[in-house]
């Protein structure tokens, strides 16, 4: 517990002292983040490798690209993103300066994950340097090799004081959520996401939660099931299904259930090869509890293909479940596992019914050649965010918000909107000590003369367009010139 | 659970649809707007019996802010409910990628009792317009108020949809225990654990939050000023329904010189304002009710009395009496006076950080002066304190002015006034640390109560792009990968 007090003093009292909010020190710090991700290329990739059994060249695509495209944006539009911005002025603060100056919040925590340890501590790190905030970050212990190389290298490449790592596990976590924080983002479960919330409330901190959920996938009869089960296997297994986004389970007639499971079968096939154990590009369950857990979902269920596992190297290889029970365990957690049960449905409307019976979830999938389709499901569901005839990919789009909603979540990163998550967006309104003239209609003593006028100055009963505002402004000078005459 | 009937009857008119076509927002909105224009004045009743509140005021806050958030409202709902398009990569220049508003679903507005009409209606007016169904839970405070919107906002807007329930802290925390999916809640910091407790019922259910809050907020003013425009816009800040305003200038900081200055100054200002016996005056507004009126007179016995003190409880008046003026006694509540009766609000001079005023935001007509040497001591007294909702800095040197926005943290900010900046909708209105979380007003409030919802919709072919993406993975594919989705910093042509 001191410990922390002391990591988040020091944090604070670097914060304080003003350093981190010029943007040149912001974007040194950046820079300096650019170079440790270029320099230590081979230990992060050696890092997710030991903790995921992640090869190179996915964990590149994977972990690295991503970062190296976040700090690309962020040291490009600093600068615009950092500038206060002039808002709309009514006719009374028409002489006035208004503007919104968006500025750190102080000190945030940032708690990461084990499932993509590297880049869910890195994005909302440099969303957070972008933004001019002393950052804790706590990554997940879960993935210790990521979690000790990460600790070894931010002190090495950003300021000490203003950029601390914590390790450790739940006790380590409790004591550092006592302390007061101006902003946490945790990427994790709902469970631990409901903790972190409650302790955020005791110092009226606010939060951004990644969680989770169960990400529905709906594949419509009238679509090209070759391109859509590839495409939607690749979501599935990458990682070994240990992805916040995948696609946890599939919705379609059952007409098309047989040609799904034959799809996916042929593209694992492409994708793994004969023997999906020896392929360098499958990866492993992170542990042993993990491991237990996704087995026991395979309980009672009628598998397709796959099934096969090995304890001691946490392998489990990809698995398709047919005719699935809506009130089986499978369908009661999110996966977080190579096991792909499949619903049948028999139209669009039962589908739709079956996901908003349950928690909004993170993602919504749906595979369809009518855009029509595609629309009408978007309209009447919710969750975090969704990609049609695709998976994943909106995580890749840095101008969309990343994040979830009820159960899934709440708050958003990535790009501008990690810049905006980690500032206090203040607004301003710089008024002239003169023509004190127009105020007067406001100072009591209160008559129905001032109250017209109020009305006239305040009153948005139109919207005519840029000619309509320069007869209006026009008529607000010769107005504020009258109200003077006869006020003043 | 006694309120579980009420929101699963409101989530059964969310589920079927029914508030999400931009026909029946409007519908709804425009119900509202009749509501301010029918029961004009028997809002202007209830206010005056609650709170004394002077018409002039009710009329400018409780009336006419609510119809200009209306009206923008109105004018833009169709461009704001829009799916907002964003710039592509390379990889999705094919695709359409947009930001869909999605409404949450079932919200819950709490509103407190200053300005009773206003701070549920406005927050209203975007949960509507976003899409939502609402409960809404008014002060139980303001009595009069609390019965109106309880009898008749049932008579315009749709009652599958929106509910009001009354009630004090019991109710609330019953009403707490139900889930919904966002919590609007504005209180004052007079009791600033209420947030933390809203916080942590919602934290229960996942819930997210805007909760505005309240603070003392800091009212520095230099040497350099034209002290009665100065004391003319601090005074009507401070006095302003009574002082209990969120955004009150709460205290003024300022030299020994800027104070003997500002004293006349002031003094003017009110008489002007209220005549020279603001107990008689409509304009000056009386203390809610007899705990807050206690609350307040309690902070008295701060500083020393340089106007006003008096205080009658009958009428939970809170001013000057037409003997005092001129006194600069010592003065405390305690003192037993001939006459409890009243003429014009206070100010206290030489107050110090220790005294009892400067412990709690006041939300009374009290305005303490507490002298600084200068605009660095300024900045260093407010910068140790907890973040307020709104700082305010007068100044004729736009340099100074600027020095204590740069130098200080806030909700808001507004140069040479008070008040004014939460009168524009284009500004987002809302605290920081201990002064509140989230933002509304405008187009803020919209958002506030909508998901932003990532979707990228592809299409099927161009199967052959992706590719690239698939494993067997390689070297090669690794490289062309990161030539399509790498952002390269702009300047780095290396032509040059």
């Amino acid at each position: 517990m001191e410990k922390m007090q002391q990591v988040v003093g020091r944090a604070r009292a670097a914060f304080n002292s003003g350093r981190c909010r010029s943007l040149e020190f912001r974007m040194q710090q950046l820079k300096a983040l650019e170079r440790m991700v270029q320099e230590k290329e081979k230990e992060i990739l050696a890092a997710l490798k030991a903790d995921l059994h992640k090869r190179g060249p996915n964990a590149y695509s994977q972990e690295v690209l991503g970062v190296l495209g976040e700090l690309a944006l962020a040291m490009d539009k600093l600068p615009s993103w950092a500038a206060p911005q002039p808002v709309k002025k009514n006719l009374l603060t028409m002489r006035d300066e208004a503007y919104i100056c968006p500025e750190p919040l102080g000190v945030v925590l940032i708690i990461g994950a084990w499932n993509y340890p590297f880049v869910l501590v890195m994005q909302p790190l440099i969303g957070a340097i972008a933004a001019g905030n002393a950052v804790v970050v706590k990554p997940s212990e879960v993935s210790e090799n990521t979690a000790q190389l990460v600790a070894d290298l931010l002190p090495q490449y950003l300021d000490r004081e203003l950029y601390p790592v914590v390790t450790g596990g739940v006790p380590e976590t409790t004591a550092l959520l006592t302390q007061r924080f101006d902003h946490i983002l945790y990427t994790g479960n709902s469970t631990v996401g409901k903790i972190v919330m409650e302790a955020a409330a005791k110092h009226l901190t606010p939060v951004t939660l990644e969680l989770g959920g169960k990400s529905p996938c709906y594949i419509d009869k009238d679509c090209d099931l070759a391109v859509a089960c590839r495409r939607i296997a690749w979501g599935k297994y990458m990682n070994c299904g240990q992805t916040c986004i995948a696609p946890d389970y599939i919705l379609c007639d059952p007409s098309i259930q047989s040609e799904v499971v034959e799809n996916i079968k042929a593209t694992l096939q492409e994708f793994y090869g004969e023997d999906v154990k020896s392929s360098p590009d499958y990866e492993r369950i992170v542990n042993k509890r993990h491991f237990k857990r996704i087995l026991g979902l395979l309980e009672g269920q009628k598998i397709a293909h796959g099934g096969e596992a090995d304890e001691a190297s946490c392998f489990i290889a990809p698995t398709i479940l047919t005719d699935v029970s809506p009130e089986s365990k499978v369908m009661e957690e999110e996966i977080f596992g190579p096991v792909l049960p499949i619903l049948t449905v028999k139209s669009v409307d039962e589908a739709i019914e079956f996901i908003n019976r349950r928690e909004k979830p993170l993602t919504l999938y749906v595979f369809s050649n009518s855009k029509k389709l595609i629309k009408r499901v978007i309209s009447e569901t919710s969750s975090g965010g969704v990609t049609g005839n695709d998976v994943i990919m909106h995580f890749f789009l840095s101008t969309l918000p990343f994040g979830g909603v009820g159960n899934s979540g709440m708050g958003a990163y990535h790009g501008k909107h990690s810049f905006e998550t980690f500032s206090h967006r203040r607004a301003c309104l710089i008024k002239d000590l003169k023509m004190e003239g127009t105020n007067k209609l406001r100072y009591p003593p209160g008559s129905q003369k001032k109250v017209d006028w109020a009305k006239f100055f305040l009153l948005k009963r139109f919207n005519k367009g840029r000619v309509g505002l320069v007869i209006l402004a026009l008529l607000g000078i010769v107005a504020a010139v009258v109200v003077k005459v006869s006020f003043g | 659970n006694p309120y579980a009937g009420l929101v699963s009857h409101l989530r059964a008119a969310w589920l079927s649809g029914k508030t999400r076509p931009m026909e029946y927002r409007r519908a709804q909105l425009e119900a509202l707007g009749r509501f301010l224009d029918e029961k004009k004045q028997d809002i202007l009743e209830a206010t005056a019996l609650d709170m004394g509140k002077p018409s002039f005021e009710a009329y400018f806050t409780e009336i006419l802010l609510c119809k200009n958030e209306l009206n923008t409202t109105l004018n833009n709902l169709c461009h704001w409910m829009k799916d907002e398009h964003v710039d592509k990569n390379l990889v999705t220049q094919l695709d359409c990628a947009f930001i869909r508003k999605d409404p949450y679903g079932v919200v819950l507005i709490i509103s407190p009792w200053n300005y009773p009409i206003q701070l549920f209606l406005v927050p209203l007016i975007g949960a509507i317009a976003a899409g939502n169904c609402v409960v809404i839970k008014p002060s139980e405070i303001s009595k009069h108020t609390e019965r109106l919107i309880a009898e008749m906002l049932s008579c315009y807007l749709d009652n599958d949809c929106f509910a009001v329930v009354t009630g004090g802290v019991q109710e609330t925390t019953r009403l707490l225990e139900n889930k919904f999916d966002y919590i609007f809640f504005t209180g004052t910091s007079c009791n600033p654990s209420v947030g933390r407790i809203i916080m942590t019922a919602a934290a229960k259910h996942l819930t997210p939050v805007t909760l505005e809050l309240g603070g003392k907020n800091p009212c520095y003013v230099s040497d350099c000023c034209d002290v009665q425009n100065v004391a003319r816009r601090v005074a009507w800040g401070r006095f302003f329904n009574a002082g209990q305003t969120c955004i009150a200038p709460d205290y003024v900081l300022c030299s020994v010189v800027m104070q003997e200055k500002l004293m006349p100054a002031l003094r003017e200002a009110i008489t002007e304002f209220y005549g020279p016996n603001p107990q008689e005056s409509p304009d000056f507004g009386r203390i809610v009710g007899d705990k807050q009126f206690r609350r307040v007179r309690a902070l008295l016995c701060s500083g020393r009395v340089a106007m006003g003190g008096q205080t009658d409880e009958k009428e939970r008046y809170i001013g000057e009496g037409p003997w005092s003026r001129g006194l600069w006694d010592h003065l405390c509540p305690s003192d037993v006076l001939p006459y409890p009766f009243s003429t014009a609000p206070t100010v206290l001079a030489d107050v110090l950080p220790s005294d009892p005023i400067m412990q709690e935001e006041i939300f009374g007509p009290i305005l303490p002066i507490v002298v600084v040497a200068n605009v660095d001591e300024a900045v260093d007294f407010i910068n140790a304190r907890p973040r307020p909702l709104v700082v305010y800095a007068f100044s004729c040197d736009s340099k100074v002015v600027n020095q204590v926005l740069e130098r200080t943290s806030s909700g808001g900010f507004c140069g040479n006034d008070t008040l004014m900046h939460v009168t524009l909708t284009s500004l987002p209105f809302g605290g920081i640390g201990n002064s509140g979380l989230g933002k509304y007003h405008g187009k803020f409030t919209f958002d506030t109560f909508s998901h932003h919802r990532a979707c990228l919709h592809r299409s099927m072919g161009l199967e052959t792009l992706n590719a690239l993406r698939y494993p067997p993975y390689n070297q090669q594919k690794l490289g062309l990968l990161t030539a399509t989705f790498e952002v390269k910093r702009k300047g780095m042509c290396t032509l040059l």
